[in-house]
């Protein structure tokens, strides 16, 4: 190995990094208010990416249709569940939100997807597609056992990842996608040559970053989430409606998936099932802060990263292994570190 | 007789086949002091959380005249009912002001400037220690932000579950001067205490709790007199 390789290899390994972080920090920040380990994230980052692909492609993504049926199905569950106290406005305001407005999503794509938008109008459906989901998972799958032990909801959460990748098996078939890069051009920095894209990964990565920091400290949406986390009790009792910091949460995730998803489509190819292994990647640099620290994610996330890079170049078969293989030091380097808790301090 | 301000008729909670409260009724006028006092265990904190909502319970609880049973936790603190738990249950990772804000949350951006000068005014040690995280307070002052932070909310009704635990005999005065005083500037206070002389001095209507149900009530200057209370929560050795 000369400096030239390393060099490209730290860069491959950056803007990876970059991406798991924003996939560890989202499952942090999941876990933090919901208590959900949320293995599905990476379903979120695949239907990002090919649901950008199908429209770069001309042709409407399963994603429109999947998102009318969850409504339909969020509201009949959510009538059904509260049929005693639910009120016919509440009744109403659901099927405006969650089935008529997907509705009206779903032609506004099948209108616009055949003359092949422009990319940032892609980029702002794929949104307006994914991010609804996040919240619609929630409640379909999460809130009615919003109680129950962090144990419970994480089975409930790989069940909801196997849902969502046998959903997207059929609605993106087993081929793989690239989409259309954001930045196209190349650019020469001494012997390195960094693609554009690369550069809006760390972009948006610091953005979203820098964004996610400032709704945390400033906004008071952002407090009542991080409240939510420190004491669920606590914060239900200044009437912080739980729920919906749920959902809130949820949708961040969706959102951080999906835009992730877009940002690599063109660095890799995507499969229907690729987002687990990376959300996977995410969540042992979530692991390796404790499902705690953002500042501490972020970091480990860059270590997985490089680690992935350079294992990728001294033993390419073993590159996945290797990645994985760090979490068990981890883990007994923080069982050991940390003061015992029982698990569930409610 | 005017509307009571809480009106609790046959409330029961069990944990699994164990009833911790059995049938309790109970009733409140409006810019009044009610305490229940118990001894450990008798189930007055569990009663709390039923009538918060944060325990299912059947039985009745109607609020200003309204039927609040029904209703999740967020909603009864809407109607203005407000809980400080024994735990005082803070954000801890979070600074004082924070803290306070939150408790304004339902309110809005309005509310809590001004809900900020009158908790500072009434808890001075609060506005010193704004920035400080909520969790390296000391325990008085972590009951008076649990205190502050549920009066951001603008409560009506403040039910308090032992203010007093574990601070001390200075402290627990001056927690008791405040709750006076919050009588005062009308809000209606339900006090759950092991103190129960502390309890019965600022209180105007009383109940004693023992093993999940309400075996006396009366005006709190009755019970305090009474021999029974006397020898079982007020007598020499009792808690002070």
């Amino acid at each position: 190995m000369n400096a030239t390789i390393a060099l490209y290899l730290a860069q491959d390994g950056i803007i990876n990094g970059a991406i798991y972080a924003l996939l560890g920090v989202t499952l942090v920040l999941v876990f933090a208010v919901t208590r959900v380990i949320f293995v599905p994230q990476g379903e979120f980052v695949a239907w990002g990416a090919l649901t950008l692909a199908a429209l770069d492609a001309g042709s409407v993504p399963g994603t429109a249709w999947l998102l009318v049926v969850m409504g339909i199905a969020a509201t009949v569950l959510d009538t059904l569940r509260q049929s005693k106290t639910i009120t016919l406005h509440a009744i109403g305001g659901m099927v405006v939100k969650d089935i008529a407005l997907p509705v009206l999503l779903l032609l506004a794509v099948q209108a616009i997807a055949p003359g092949k938008p422009a990319l940032w109008i892609s980029v702002l459906l794929t949104l307006a597609l994914i991010i609804p989901m996040g919240p619609l998972v929630y409640r379909l799958a999460f809130q009615p056992l919003a109680d129950a032990t962090v144990l419970t909801l994480f089975i409930a959460a790989i069940g909801v990842h196997f849902a969502l990748i046998g959903l997207g098996l059929v609605f993106f078939g087993a081929e793989g996608f690239r989409t259309t890069p954001f930045i196209a051009e190349t650019f020469r920095v001494g012997v390195l040559a960094i693609k554009g894209q690369s550069l809006a990964v760390l972009g948006v990565t610091a953005m979203l970053l820098a964004g996610l920091y400032l709704f945390f400290e400033r906004t008071m949406l952002g407090k009542a989430l991080r409240a939510t986390a420190v004491n669920r009790l606590g914060a239900r009792l200044v009437g912080i409606p739980v729920r919906s910091t749920g959902r809130i949460a949820f949708a961040l995730a969706a959102a951080i998936g999906a835009l992730s998803g877009m940002l690599i489509g063109s660095l890799t190819t995507i499969y229907y099932d690729s987002g687990f292994l990376i959300g996977l990647k995410g969540f042992v640099a979530a692991i390796a802060a404790g499902l705690a620290s953002y500042p501490l994610t972020v970091m480990a996330a860059l270590g997985v990263g490089l680690l992935e890079a350079f294992s990728a170049f001294f033993a390419s078969a073993f590159k996945e292994v290797i990645v994985f293989s760090i979490i068990i030091p981890l883990l007994i380097w923080r069982s050991l570190k940390a003061p015992h808790s029982d698990e569930e301090e409610e | 007789m005017n509307l009571p301000m809480l009106d609790i008729d046959r409330l029961s909670v069990s944990y699994g086949k164990v009833e911790a409260v059995r049938e309790v009724s109970l009733r409140m006028q409006p810019g009044t002091i009610v305490t229940v006092i118990g001894a450990n265990g008798a189930g007055k904190t569990t009663l709390l959380n039923a009538i918060m909502g944060v325990l299912p319970a059947p039985g009745a609880a109607r609020f200003e005249g309204r039927d609040v049973s029904g209703d999740e936790v967020e909603a009864r603190v809407g109607a203005g009912l407000c809980l400080v738990p024994e735990k005082r249950e803070l954000f801890t990772t979070m600074s004082v002001e924070d803290n306070l804000r939150l408790g304004a949350y339902r309110l809005g951006s309005g509310a809590i400037s001004e809900g900020l000068e009158t908790v500072f005014a009434r808890f001075p040690r609060l506005k010193e220690r704004r920035a400080q995280l909520a969790g390296t307070l000391s325990g008085g002052e972590r009951q008076m932000l649990a205190m502050g932070r549920a009066l951001m909310g603008k409560p009506r009704l403040l039910m308090l579950d032992e203010p007093s635990l574990g601070l001390a005999p200075r402290i627990v005065k001056d927690i008791f001067h405040i709750i006076m005083e919050l009588r005062a500037s009308g809000v209606s206070i339900l006090l759950v205490e092991q103190n129960a002389r502390a309890a019965l001095q600022v209180a105007d209507y009383a109940y004693v709790m023992e093993i999940g149900s309400i075996t006396m009530e009366g005006r709190a200057e009755d019970l305090a007199a009474d021999p029974r209370v006397i020898e079982s929560y007020l007598g020499l050795g009792g808690h002070t």
